[in-house]
């Protein structure tokens, strides 16, 4: 009898998201509550979690709830803990989630809401989930070992190295393309960039107190913070009212690129319980808070997608970023749908601290889930903003010039609907001299986030606390991310290093971390100039760089778990893993040729390379290039850029010709060939349920 | 009556126990209890060093991401 109820449920919960999806789909011409689009989603998740989860947990991996895992098996009260699994999963979810869910969806909003959260769906059900649930069952049962020992191991050597080479460089485009984004959130804005600023001597008073005066009293250090965040918000606009202290902190992005330049410098050479530790905290509390606070929002107040749900630029002629919606959107939107990323965070510190290795599925599988859901609310977000004011917003200054009066007449020509008034009076709400070409992604969600959030606490009066909050929020995690980043980086250059010069390798001398934090920092810092001074607005080229960088790791990641079901005599189920593999590969490398090929100078590096060749034979001056000099630079810029793509390129080729061979051999050999942990059996206190 | 409020608070030690460990921080009674059972002849660090251990054991490096984009 349970058992017909438990069916008559499941297929209750189909019914429900088929409808919703019958819902969206009759009204695609006009505008739809936020609501519907949750409910889709959620069944879309629910049902994948309880079915296909279930699938590769017990047919595919065949998890074994009683092998030993690493924490009971290396337990040692500090990075190897049995924990719980809920606990686990929001240890999990806190470190996978930032910027990327949030940013991605905003900036695919311009081909409207339907793609994007297509994809995010699909992506996040068949590549994204299945990618972090195997990755964390495959460290698991290998004593919680990194992806690239993973590789090591299984693979070889050499494609090893090869990972970690590629891996050094994805860093350093993800920390050029955040640094971006503050830079392009903060130009300009005395309010946004005061706060911000702020943050810093925030963090050091924490870091002296959770030090010091009260060791280890991470809450209650976090809730001082926190209230003096709060109160920098308000004094924000204090000052952006004085005009002395506004005109202090009204910096234009170039200025604000050298100071994001020394501040990464300095910060990841600071003891880490000075700066880094305490910004974690915020940053990290304030992520989760701001996450259920915006869940809230879009579910209480379902607020109206007013962006269509496709728009004409699905052709690939969009001013946020070109190219078509295949490959482009598939690397635009990477994290909540699949990314790279994760696949270092699976087999990082959750593997140590899994109890059972029945809980992966619930923390891989379901963690993944929960970000997807994320990157939905920030498309939602960028969707309830009159698309107008999206592309005002998010178009760069080359295409639509700087006054509310030629945006709106470049926007017009594109058939949306907007106003002079409609641009001054949102910057007006927002408490900010202007938003047009607010590139990046920060600004739009902090503008949809402020719309949702207003209307649960404080109406429109709040509307500017709300947009700086969101502002602070991201720019926070971000800055986090830039110091931790950086000295992650400074330790993988020394190693890779290392192998070539011995010295460089000692991370206690002084000299060999300085170098190593000089060559990181003005490696990202290259990237980011290069950005910032771009009329296209610098996301133009960077975001699908990261894009193209973060799912050739996914790519590497899925052939990794490829290569592993072979090895298990899994064969005739490898196709989970294969055929999102497939896909990741075809994206990530057609993107990849056309970045580099492509006719069109907005799309390839090469054509525009050439652009400024032709002028420069002609000895015309192209922007943003104000002299001979500028222009040979954006012509060697092109070409650094280029040489990357191809590198990213030849890296995932070469691990796909490893992979191929790893799974030659191992349907060759007559029996299991996979490196796992010999079998031990988990103690008895373990067992499921417990 | 009694049982709710003790549901209450093992809920809001779940809830502290999440929030720490999201930082990187595991509790520090389990520590304790481990090493005063599987290793009694060692000595147990105060719940600073711990602390700091565990900072540095984070941030500290060796390459290791401890966070996503």
């Amino acid at each position: 009898m349970s058992h017909l109820f438990n069916k008559l449920g499941w297929f209750a919960l189909a019914a429900t998201g088929a409808f919703a999806f019958a819902f969206i789909a009759l009204h695609l011409g006009e505008s739809i509550g936020a609501i519907w689009i949750v409910v889709a989603t959620v069944c879309v998740y629910t049902i994948a979690y309880r079915f296909y989860s279930q699938f590769i947990s017990r047919r595919v991996l065949r998890v074994d709830p009683i092998r030993m895992t690493p924490a009971y098996k290396f337990n040692d009260g500090l990075d190897y803990v049995p924990t719980n699994k809920y606990v686990l999963f929001g240890h999990h979810f806190a470190a996978i989630a930032g910027a990327g869910p949030l940013v991605g969806p905003i900036l695919a909003a311009q081909m409207g809401y339907m793609p994007g959260m297509l994809w995010l769906l699909a992506g996040v059900v068949f590549a994204g989930a299945v990618q972090d649930f195997i990755v964390l069952f495959i460290s698991t049962r290998r004593d919680g070992r990194s992806l690239g020992d993973l590789i090591k191991s299984e693979l070889g050597q050499v494609p090893g190295m090869i990972a970690l080479f590629g891996t050094f460089f994805i860093m350093l485009i993800l920390l050029a393309v955040l640094a971006l984004i503050v830079v392009k959130a903060l130009a300009e804005s005395p309010w946004g960039t005061f706060t911000v600023a702020a943050t810093i001597p925030i963090a050091l008073f924490m870091g002296v107190y959770a030090r010091f005066i009260r060791p280890g009293a991470i809450g209650e250090v976090s809730m001082v913070g926190f209230a003096l965040l709060m109160m920098s918000i308000v004094a924000g606009q204090y000052v952006q009212e004085i005009p002395a202290l506004a005109a202090l902190f009204t910096l234009t992005g170039e200025q604000l690129t050298w100071l994001l330049i020394a501040y990464g410098f300095i910060a990841s050479v600071l003891p880490i319980w000075l700066l880094l530790a305490p910004r974690d905290y915020l940053s990290t509390f304030l992520k989760i808070g701001t996450i259920v606070g915006l869940a809230i929002g879009v579910i209480f107040i379902s607020p109206e997608l007013k962006m269509p749900a496709f728009t004409q630029f699905v052709d690939g002629s969009g001013p946020v970023w070109s190219g078509s919606l295949f490959p482009f959107l598939f690397i635009t939107i990477a994290c909540g749908a699949v990314s790279g990323f994760h696949s270092l965070i699976s087999s990082g510190t959750t593997p140590k601290m899994i109890r059972n290795e029945s809980d992966a599925r619930f923390i891989g599988y379901g963690a993944m889930l929960m970000e997807s859901f994320v990157a939905i609310m920030a498309l939602v977000a960028a969707s309830t903003i009159e698309p107008g004011v999206y592309f005002a917003m998010n178009s760069p200054a080359a295409i639509i010039g700087s006054t509310a009066e030629s945006a709106t007449q470049a926007i017009s020509q594109w058939g949306f609907y907007v106003t002079p008034e409609m641009i001054t009076q949102t910057a007006r709400d927002v408490g900010e001299h202007t938003i047009i070409s607010r590139t990046g992604g920060a600004p739009t969600l902090a503008v949809g986030m402020a719309q949702i959030l207003s209307d649960v606490v404080g109406g429109r009066s709040m509307m500017a606390f709300w947009y700086h909050f969101a502002i602070l929020f991201e720019a926070l995690f971000i800055l986090t991310a830039v110091d931790a980043g950086t000295r992650a980086g400074r330790f993988m250059l020394q190693d890779l290093l290392g192998t070539f010069i011995p010295s460089m390798k000692r991370t206690d001398s002084i000299v060999a971390s300085l170098i190593a934090t000089a060559i990181c920092v003005a490696g990202w810092g290259y990237f980011l100039y290069q950005g910032v001074i771009d009329p296209l607005g610098g996301i133009n080229t960077l975001w699908p760089l990261f894009g193209i960088a973060n799912q050739m790791l996914a790519g590497i990641a899925l052939i990794l778990c490829t290569c592993v079901l072979f090895k298990m005599k899994r064969d005739r189920f490898a196709w989970v893993t294969i055929v999102p593999a497939t896909w990741v590969i075809v994206c990530t490398l057609t993107a990849a040729w056309q970045k580099i090929f492509d006719a069109n100078p907005r799309i390839g590096f090469l054509a525009h390379a050439n652009t400024y060749k032709e002028a420069l034979a002609d000895g015309t001056l192209l922007a943003p290039a104000k002299s001979l000099g500028q222009m040979q630079q954006v012509i060697f810029n092109d070409y650094v850029n280029t040489s990357l793509t191809c590198l990213f390129m030849l890296v995932l080729l070469s691990m796909l010709v490893f992979g191929v061979r790893t799974v030659l051999r191992a349907r060759g050999a007559g029996g299991p060939t996979a490196k796992e942990a010999p079998f031990e059996l988990l103690p008895a206190e373990a067992a499921p349920g417990t | 009556m009694l049982d709710k409020t003790t549901g209450i608070a093992k809920a809001a030690c779940y809830v502290r126990q999440t929030l720490r460990l999201m930082v990187g921080v595991p509790p520090y009674s389990t520590y304790v209890t481990h090493m005063k059972n599987t290793h009694p002849d060692q000595p147990v660090m105060s719940y600073q060093e711990f602390f700091r251990e565990r900072q540095e054991a984070r941030y500290g490096g060796n390459g290791k991401v401890t966070r996503c984009c």
